[in-house]
């Protein structure tokens, strides 16, 4: 008998200890002759806020019984979430006024993120404040275009090339601008200067003109000379990150690699029209993307020159400068068909165009070091300012707003491939002469294609399939 | 795996730099799935043991332990294992380290069950599938590596839900269906027992609604006596008699508004009982039923018309003649907000705003449905007729999974939120508890209306159960009927009035269009095939 009223004992008081969780309803002797019974009870005093100060309080259970009709629901969410994306979708922020002949270049240095250096057509060149959307300092740089801005991070001097056949070395670290007044170093070259470029860790210029120089400052004569062909080069650009080798385009319509311990270029791919302008990808290696005349961007590997990674098509007319974004994942294209637009590194079509009815031939474009504005500058002596994502919300942003924030971004890419959100979201606003230079060049390529695909049905002896991407390519050199 | 009690002493320097080389260890990242291809057979990477220096200790697989049964402090999962405090810093504190060991490294193991209850569909096997590209498939693991997160997490915060169901055991050798609600009542506390109470009114049979956080309750007699009271507190909102006879009450998606099916016509009321519209297209309505989600009140007619208004608009969505007699057995399927409709002929049939015919036809008895029922899930639905028949189909396989004879023909049936069925025959109200899961043979709770029932509805995230009936209204206590955790973000039941208005614009903001109802809730989540295969085509007709 005494086990049996141990055990009981003991049942009692495990029973007592899960009853003592709800004190509101009476606790019945653990006897197994009386019914034990619960109902559901709240204490009001656990569900509702204390004072008026403190916020409502939301007990959560995450039950999937309670939340029917999930993905309607989602689906609705992300509907709404892509209107009021493009509801907010302003990018255009404001205009820097100033100069006095067209912009031919932008320069950016990682110091000042606010800092923007612009060389116009006249020689003048400006540092604009561009959060006070002011000019910190003028200066007549050079007599004649102002071809390239440079910021050199190893030396943190700044050079310009002019159309006056010199390299000028810049001091600026005054926070007011004050010390551009004038060069700290002048070089006389005796060739034509199209583009300048510094090492990432030495104390080399690479300029490219009629061939590609490489000039340490203190020197007057260029420690190294590449020459291939007779033809001048357009632009020249260091690799940032494989910090030995350039790249330059050609007006052969070639595009060079070099090495810069080497003494002869690498190689060599010939495309079927010029290239305007070259960019390297500032997180990957060996990827660099190419602005061309035939309205097209071409992504190459460097390794692999025999066919680019991606084609970029979207422009109507010849894209003329092209500059990553700093996390190497998006570009932006600024093209002679007065709009500028934003590219996935991977994609092969824009995610974004920005134009406005004032802005004229653009000439160049750069992406802020923060990753958050693109300059763009045009024939009409504005550099226009936009935002990198059109509807980012500029200013502090609360922590539930953030959150809500990137709960709408990612339900959309959740949703992105239904057909009423895809045609929501793609959707823009294009000038009439974007819009109608489009229609006609698709319903050309369609044509041409299926003209080729006829002509192959019908003839026995057929050429080899080439790529798409390939066909813009003429040979390879080495 | 267990230091010699007599190690040597270290100087401070070097104790000092394994313990934060402990301390990095503790928050590595975890390494990504696809890289630990090969070694498949490695144990978990086991963040929490602390390695000896120069001696490894053996890490033990975490044997699952199921928590069924177990007192909280009785086998707690150290997961924590925090060195004991010392008074000493240093040498003497850090060696005390070095011995404890974690008896359960790793994390907690979760009850596959509860797992299973949270996990939304099979994870997809990517590397059967066919993505082509490494890049494509290392980027689909990823999203699926974080579903597989979230599910966990979801499992895992069970345990901070705050209240437990309600529950029912009788005295030994006793059974649950004798035991009645004075009995109940007297046992349970106070807040409990005003919960279960009668109130006898002259107006007809009443057909009752409760509000969808379980607030407030409406009331409406055949003889046009309507109320809307809270009946917790039983205070009255608004009464009237509308000197019609009245069919059936029905809350809109808030306690602002409810809508009255009167002789001719449908009325809606304001919560002070100002006749706010009068709606003439849905006339001689019998039954009603709102969509919360859709803010559509679906209505049966007389002459076998189901119509879906929408109440935010004031717009008539659909209007579908069914050709299928008088329909006066209507139900909504909650997971998929479609209308069940029982007819004379013994089917069942069930309908959406997008078609003209019903999407399911079933033939469930031989004699005229009395009622349907499907429950909170959405995957169980019972049917009573005239013959004394009750039984319970599957709504994925539409199989029949029971048959039951009952005493006499069930006139309401309704399911509650925890999966207990409540019938009435007659005069009497049974409460059957597993009803679809087993073949059970007693009811779990039976009770005795003094008159005839007109309207059976379980009050949600409570565990009371309303029964209308010829001579007014009774409310019983049911323990286990309500879901004990309300989600505060679909309906609670203590909303100020701040927070009433602003989920009454969320969830306007957030209204499902009408074209989404489909049997299967989650068609939206799937591929179109035939578009994608069209597009394709499309494409690649001129590719070479």
């Amino acid at each position: 008998m005494d086990k049996d009223m141990l055990k009981k004992q003991i049942e009692n008081m495990k029973f007592q200890a899960t009853m003592e969780r709800w004190p509101l309803s009476k606790s019945i002797a653990a006897d197994d002759s009386k019914m034990k019974v619960k109902v559901l009870v709240r204490n009001p005093d656990d569900y509702l806020r204390e004072t008026k100060r403190d916020i409502h309080k939301l007990p959560r259970n995450y039950d999937p019984a309670l939340h029917p009709l999930e993905a309607p629901r989602e689906y609705t969410r992300a509907l709404n979430a892509v209107k009021l994306e493009r509801v907010f979708a302003l990018p255009f922020i404001g205009c820097l006024d100033g100069h006095r002949d067209g912009l031919s270049c932008l320069g950016k240095t990682p110091d000042h993120l606010s800092w923007l250096y612009s060389g116009a057509c006249d020689g003048e060149l400006k540092l604009w404040d561009v959060a006070k959307r002011r000019v910190l300092c003028t200066v007549q740089a050079h007599d004649g275009f102002v071809r390239a801005i440079a910021y050199s991070q190893e030396s943190s001097f700044l050079y310009t090339v002019g159309d006056d056949k010199l390299i000028k070395q810049w001091k600026s670290e005054a926070e007011d601008g004050s010390d551009l007044k004038a060069p700290v170093n002048t070089i006389l070259t005796g060739g034509m200067l199209t583009g300048i470029s510094p090492h990432r860790s030495k104390p080399i210029l690479a300029t490219c003109g009629e061939a590609c120089n490489l000039w340490e400052h203190t020197r007057a004569q260029p420690i190294k000379t590449f020459q291939w062909g007779v033809d001048s080069l357009q632009s020249i650009k260091f690799n940032q990150v494989e910090e030995n080798i350039l790249a330059a385009c050609g007006s052969d319509r070639s595009i060079i690699l070099y090495d810069m311990r080497e003494s002869v270029p690498l190689r060599k791919v010939v495309l079927k029209m010029r290239s305007n302008s070259i960019c390297w990808n500032p997180m990957e290696a060996f990827i660099f993307t190419v602005a061309n005349e035939d309205y097209n961007l071409y992504t190459f590997d460097m390794r692999n020159l025999n066919s680019p990674l991606n084609v970029h098509s979207d422009h109507v007319s010849a894209v003329i400068d092209v500059d990553y974004s700093p996390t190497g994942k998006e570009f932006v294209s600024a093209s002679y068909d007065k709009t500028v637009r934003i590219y996935d590194a991977r994609q092969a079509h824009s995610r974004d165009i920005y134009h406005t009815k004032r802005m004229q031939r653009l000439t160049c474009a750069a992406w802020s070091l923060d990753d958050r504005f693109i300059f763009s500058g045009s024939d009409e002596m504005n550099i226009r300012i936009w935002k990198a994502r059109a509807a980012e919300k500029l200013g502090v942003v609360k922590p539930r707003e953030k959150t809500a924030l990137r709960v709408n971004a990612k339900l959309i890419e959740k949703f992105e491939h239904h057909p009423h959100i895809k045609k929501i979201q793609r959707h823009r606003h294009v000038p009439k002469h974007v819009y109608n230079a489009r229609n006609e060049l698709r319903s050309g390529r369609i044509a041409a294609r299926r003209k080729e695909f006829n002509v192959r049905t019908h003839t026995k002896r057929q050429k080899p399939i080439i790529s798409e991407k390939v066909k813009a390519i003429v040979s390879e050199q080495q | 795996m267990s230091s010699p009690k007599g190690s040597e002493k270290k100087p401070a320097s070097e104790v000092r730099s394994t313990a934060t080389q402990n301390l990095k260890k503790k928050f590595k990242p975890p390494k990504d799935e696809h890289l630990l291809r090969k070694t498949k057979n490695k144990k978990p990477n086991n963040t929490f043991t602390k390695k000896a220096e120069g001696r490894v200790v053996k890490r033990q697989l975490p044997k699952f332990k199921s928590s069924h049964g177990k007192t909280p402090n009785s086998g707690a999962v150290q997961k924590f294992s925090r060195p004991p405090k010392t008074g000493q810093k240093g040498k003497e504190g850090a060696q005390d380290d070095q011995t404890e060991e974690d008896p359960f490294p790793g994390d907690a193991p979760i009850p596959h069950a509860r797992l299973q209850k949270h996990k939304r569909g099979k994870a997809e096997d990517l590397d059967k599938n066919g993505v082509t590209f490494l890049s494509n498939r290392i980027h689909l693991k990823k999203k699926e590596k974080l579903v597989k997160y979230a599910v966990n997490l979801a499992a895992r915060s069970e345990i901070l839900l705050p209240e437990e169901t309600g529950f029912l055991e009788p005295a030994k050798g006793d059974c649950t269906s004798e035991i009645t609600q004075v009995q109940i009542k007297s046992s349970v506390d106070i807040t409990s027992a005003t919960k279960q109470f009668d109130l006898s009114m002259q107006f007809g049979p009443y057909a009752i609604n409760y509000l969808r956080n379980g607030r407030k309750m409406l009331i409406g007699g055949r003889m046009g006596h309507v109320a809307a009271f809270d009946w917790v507190t039983k205070q009255l909102t608004c009464e009237m008699n509308v000197m019609e006879s009245v069919h059936d009450v029905a809350w809109l998606h808030n306690e602002t508004l409810f809508a009255v099916a009167q002789k001719e016509w449908t009325y809606i009321y304001d919560n002070q009982g100002i006749e706010v519209h009068c709606i003439k297209k849905l006339n001689n309505v019998l039954r009603m039923e709102f969509l919360p989600y859709h803010f559509l009140l679906a209505t049966t007619n007389d002459s076998g018309t189901l119509s879906w208004l929408d109440v935010s608009m004031g717009k008539m969505v659909k209007r579908t003649h069914t050709h299928l007699g008088r329909l006066d057995v209507l139900c909504h399927n909650p997971r998929n907000a479609v209308l069940c409709c029982g007819h004379s002929k013994g089917t069942v049939s069930m309908w959406t705003p997008n078609f003209v015919s019903p999407v399911v036809k079933m033939l469930c008895h031989t004699q005229p449905v009395r009622s349907v029922a499907v429950d909170q899930s959405g995957v169980y639905m019972a049917t009573s007729s005239i013959d004394c028949s009750l039984k319970i189909w599957d709504l994925r396989t539409y199989n029949c999974l029971q048959s039951y004879k009952l005493g006499c023909g069930a006139s309401n049936i309704t399911f509650s939120q925890r999966g207990l069925l409540a019938v009435s025959m007659g005069n009497i109200v049974e409460v059957y508890k597993d009803i679809c899961t087993e073949t059970i043979h007693k009811p779990y709770l039976k009770h005795f209306v003094g008159s005839s029932v007109s309207g059976l509805k379980f009050c949600p995230y409570e565990d009371v159960l309303g029964v209308g009936h010829a001579r007014g209204m009774c409310s019983m206590l049911v323990p286990g009927a309500g879901e004990p955790n309300f989600d505060a973000l679909e309906s609670n039941p203590f909303q100020t009035k701040s927070q009433r208005r602003e989920t009454e614009v969320k969830s306007l903001l957030e209204k499902i269009q009408p074209e989404l109802i489909t049997l299967d809730p989650f068609e939206l989540g799937e591929v179109n095939r035939q578009s994608v295969i069209e597009k394709f085509e499309e494409k690649t007709r001129y590719m070479v």
